[in-house]
């Protein structure tokens, strides 16, 4: 049940109040079991969630598959699109983290690929936007935030606490900036989940409500409001990129950190 | 007042937020309009930098819009 989180408990708000007559904007939200299973006393069934995150997996591995079966060397239409994907991550790792950064290259551009894929699979009409989700986000996240903090202390063992505090500050001032740092390192997991889920979810919002006004207005009006759709849309199909791509450089930005210390 | 009516106005005050994403975006692209017309070779290797300030601009508004949606739907 926590999987279902905000946007059910939105859901049966949604119905009860209102009264506008416009079709509910977080019904699209809510999570469906489409096989109910049970372990241990949890929830475990295979919803449209999982079925989305399914497809993008196998969409993502079958098409790089494909796409690299014969490894040419003049590649082909979709070759080159596979290995416009790998260089675009590359020089996102080699950019940010440095060379020695590039052995956790697999894990960003896998991270890149399935929050993008997960992203455009959400833009399609009567699909499921998994990232939409804050404990999928969150999820992702945390992986991240955890993965790093242990990376930086195997690297700088328990030197990488010296990582809080910063130099060429006046001693009196220590303890208070010290602890400012720490915070701000502890809000990173739920800053770049907020941001991914938050960006879904008000585009999403945003799109239904619009949609539902081409449709109250008519044949008349309705002209207006499907034009601002079609924008809209062009701006969604951006920001689904521009978040894989800022949650993929935020991880570089925090690998960084971890490896090299400011 | 009533609880419904608080959360309503509740609401719409977290969506002040977005005033600052407003102004920050705008900020972002202006003195990055700014900087690519004073220098127009340097400007293409700022624009992943352009994309990011964004990105965290808007999202910081986004923010408090997710607040107005937690006080309408989950309280």
């Amino acid at each position: 049940m926590t999987l279902i989180g905000a946007a059910y408990a939105a859901d049966s708000a949604g119905h009860g109040g209102g009264g506008t007559g416009l079709p509910d904007p977080m019904h699209q939200f809510e999570i469906q079991r489409i096989i109910p299973l049970e372990i241990f006393g949890y929830d475990a069934s295979f919803t449209n969630s999982a079925l989305f995150m399914m497809i993008a997996a196998v969409l993502i591995t079958v098409f790089i598959v494909f796409a690299m079966r014969k490894g040419e060397m003049v590649p082909n239409r979709s070759q080159s699109v596979a290995e416009l994907s790998y260089q675009f991550v590359a020089n996102m790792v080699r950019d940010n983290v440095g060379t020695d950064g590039m052995k956790y290259f697999p894990f960003i551009f896998t991270l890149f690929l399935f929050v993008l894929v997960l992203n455009m699979l959400g833009m399609m009409p009567y699909s499921f936007t998994v990232t939409s989700h804050i404990i999928v986000t969150f999820a992702l996240a945390a992986f991240v935030f955890i993965g790093v903090t242990l990376i930086g202390f195997w690297k700088h063992g328990i030197g990488f606490l010296k990582f809080f505090v910063p130099s060429g500050v006046p001693f009196i001032m220590l303890p208070l900036l010290v602890v400012i740092e720490v915070i701000s390192y502890l809000t990173r997991p739920v800053s770049l989940s907020v941001r991914l889920f938050a960006n879904m979810m008000a585009g999403h919002t945003m799109l239904k409500v619009f949609g539902s006004f081409v449709v109250a207005l008519g044949l008349l009006g309705g002209w207006a409001a499907l034009a601002f759709m079609v924008a809209f849309t062009g701006l969604e199909i951006l920001v689904a990129f521009l978040q894989a791509y800022v949650f993929a450089i935020l991880t570089c930005i925090y690998l960084n950190d971890a490896l090299h210390m400011h | 007042m009533e609880a419904e009516a608080a959360k309503l106005i509740g609401a719409g005050l977290a969506s002040i937020a977005l005033v600052g994403a407003g102004v920050g975006i705008g900020t972002i692209f202006g003195n990055y309009l700014q900087g690519a017309l004073r220098n127009p070779s340097a400007a293409p290797g700022q624009f992943a930098n352009l994309l990011l300030g964004f990105a965290l601009a808007e999202a910081t508004g986004l923010f408090g819009l997710v607040v107005a949606l937690i006080i309408l739907f989950v309280f």
